[in-house]
């Protein structure tokens, strides 16, 4: 277990470092953010009564299309400089890759939500941001980064690439969106965390499901 | 090894059959559903097409969904022949399911779409599929294709009772604009009607399973075919 842990950490600590020396992946997500935020608010202005009505949908759509930029770049680097060979070529479990790969990504969009969450509060002069309200983003992020890393393995192998990416990632999201959004305008209207047990459970629940099967097929997702 | 001819005959001709039974069942035995507006009761007997196609969509799903776990256990290429002529046919009876229940919609309700639970996750279903065939699409090389495949698919079919879930809880809270076809499905069948429904359940089941013979089948002369121009370096 404790080897298992080591080789988790090693995947997740050089992802992390080729990030914080390159800068590529947290750079692009955070501008498309920002984008984002432009676009809807263009969109929204002038219809919309309210603008902090449409606060849940931004955040999540926000979330979720910078998150899908994040994602397939997780194994195209390692596809380009031919280092998926070395990595496949250790003698560890490939499994403690996808864990590695996983936290790395998962990491790397909740950096991308630090960052946006102020400028949203700041966009919309709302502040919106709760406790309960983080601990959903948390769990809706967790399991976009389980199944995402996944289908990151499986868009690397096609002609296409990440442009076939959320096309395969976003029907299998919708729980996830619908259950964010709903329990972010919970929380925005001032229920508690109790009232929305349901929405997190189904969260936590989604989440345990596709890491086990994560677990399960990835060794057959990078096998050569 | 491929299903053999005779087995297949004898299924062809069993469906055609069962089908021809089905459109007695449906247009004559069934009675009128005296339960809704009489200006609807003959577009009321869609529901022997539109049920029975959304049944052996689901059943199709399952299929590939079995097929691809066996793949991935076995890495047996008949296994990725099932899971693909599965989700084809999948993909087939959704279409179906989806456009009947539209021209259905129409009459009853007055609209073609509504964001019914049932509805929506049927056109997700729809989505996921397409993309399974668009991954199967992106990926030459026949064995990675297969395991990529075979791992999508089980993602995918994971993800509908989740979607189903989700979107009735959110639908609890919006309320439904229309009420959900219940009452219309299985409660509110009298008898000769509830035969009727189940003669033509079984019959799409039986058409279902001979187009999956057949597609498998095909299959194996594709891979047959495949193999035969290896060998002549076509």
């Amino acid at each position: 277990m404790k080897r298992y842990l080591q080789v988790v950490w090693a995947v997740l600590w050089k992802d992390l470092r080729i990030e914080l020396r390159t800068k590529d992946i947290f750079t692009s997500m955070a501008v498309f953010a920002v984008l984002a935020l432009m676009i809807f608010n263009f969109a929204f202005e002038l219809r919309v009564p309210d603008k902090t009505m449409v606060i849940p949908g931004v955040l999540w759509v926000t979330i979720t299309f910078s998150g899908v930029l994040g994602l397939g770049r997780a194994f195209i680097s390692e596809k380009d400089r031919g280092s998926m060979a070395g990595l496949l070529l250790a003698p560890v479990d490939r499994s403690a890759i996808y864990f590695g790969k996983m936290l790395a990504s998962l990491i790397f969009i909740l950096v991308m939500e630090v960052f946006l969450l102020p400028l949203m509060v700041i966009f919309f002069n709302t502040n919106f941001i709760s406790l309960p309200l983080l601990l959903v983003l948390f769990l809706g992020t967790l399991g976009f980064a389980a199944v995402g890393t996944v289908f990151s393995g499986l868009a690397v192998n096609t002609r296409t690439r990440e442009v076939l990416l959320p096309v395969l990632l976003f029907p299998v999201m919708l729980p996830v969106l619908m259950a964010g959004i709903r329990a972010t305008i919970g929380f925005m209207e001032g229920d508690a965390l109790a009232d929305m047990m349901k929405w997190v459970n189904l969260l936590i629940f989604f989440d345990l499901l596709y890491l086990v099967v994560a677990y399960m097929t990835f060794d057959f997702v990078v096998e050569e | 090894m491929s299903l053999s001819r005779r087995l297949l005959q004898i299924l062809n001709f069993a469906a055609l059959v069962a089908m021809l039974i089905a459109v007695y069942a449906a247009l004559v035995l069934a009675p009128d559903a005296i339960n809704v507006d009489p200006s609807i009761r003959p577009a009321q007997r869609i529901i022997y097409f539109h049920v029975p196609s959304a049944w052996s969509s689901m059943l199709a799903f399952f299929v590939a969904f079995i097929a691809s776990i066996l793949y991935l256990i076995t890495k047996h290429i008949r296994w990725d022949i099932w899971a693909r002529a599965a989700a084809e046919l999948g993909i087939a009876f959704t279409v179906a399911a989806i456009i009947s229940g539209s021209l259905w919609a129409k009459p009853a309700w007055n609209t073609y779409w509504t964001w019914d639970p049932r509805l929506t996750t049927y056109t997700i279903v729809l989505l996921l599929y397409i993309a399974y065939f668009m991954l199967r699409g992106a990926i030459d090389e026949p064995s990675r294709r297969a395991r990529m495949a075979a791992v999508y698919g089980i993602f995918a079919f994971l993800s509908v009772p989740l979607t189903f879930m989700s979107i009735r809880w959110w639908n609890t809270i919006h309320p439904v604009i229309v009420d959900a076809p219940e009452n219309t499905n299985k409660f509110g069948l009298g008898p000769n009607m509830m035969n009727a429904f189940m003669i033509t359940n079984i019959a799409f089941i039986i058409l279902f399973v001979t187009l999956l013979a057949n597609r498998i089948s095909l299959g194996w002369a594709e891979e047959r075919m495949d193999a035969l121009k290896e060998r002549l370096n076509f």
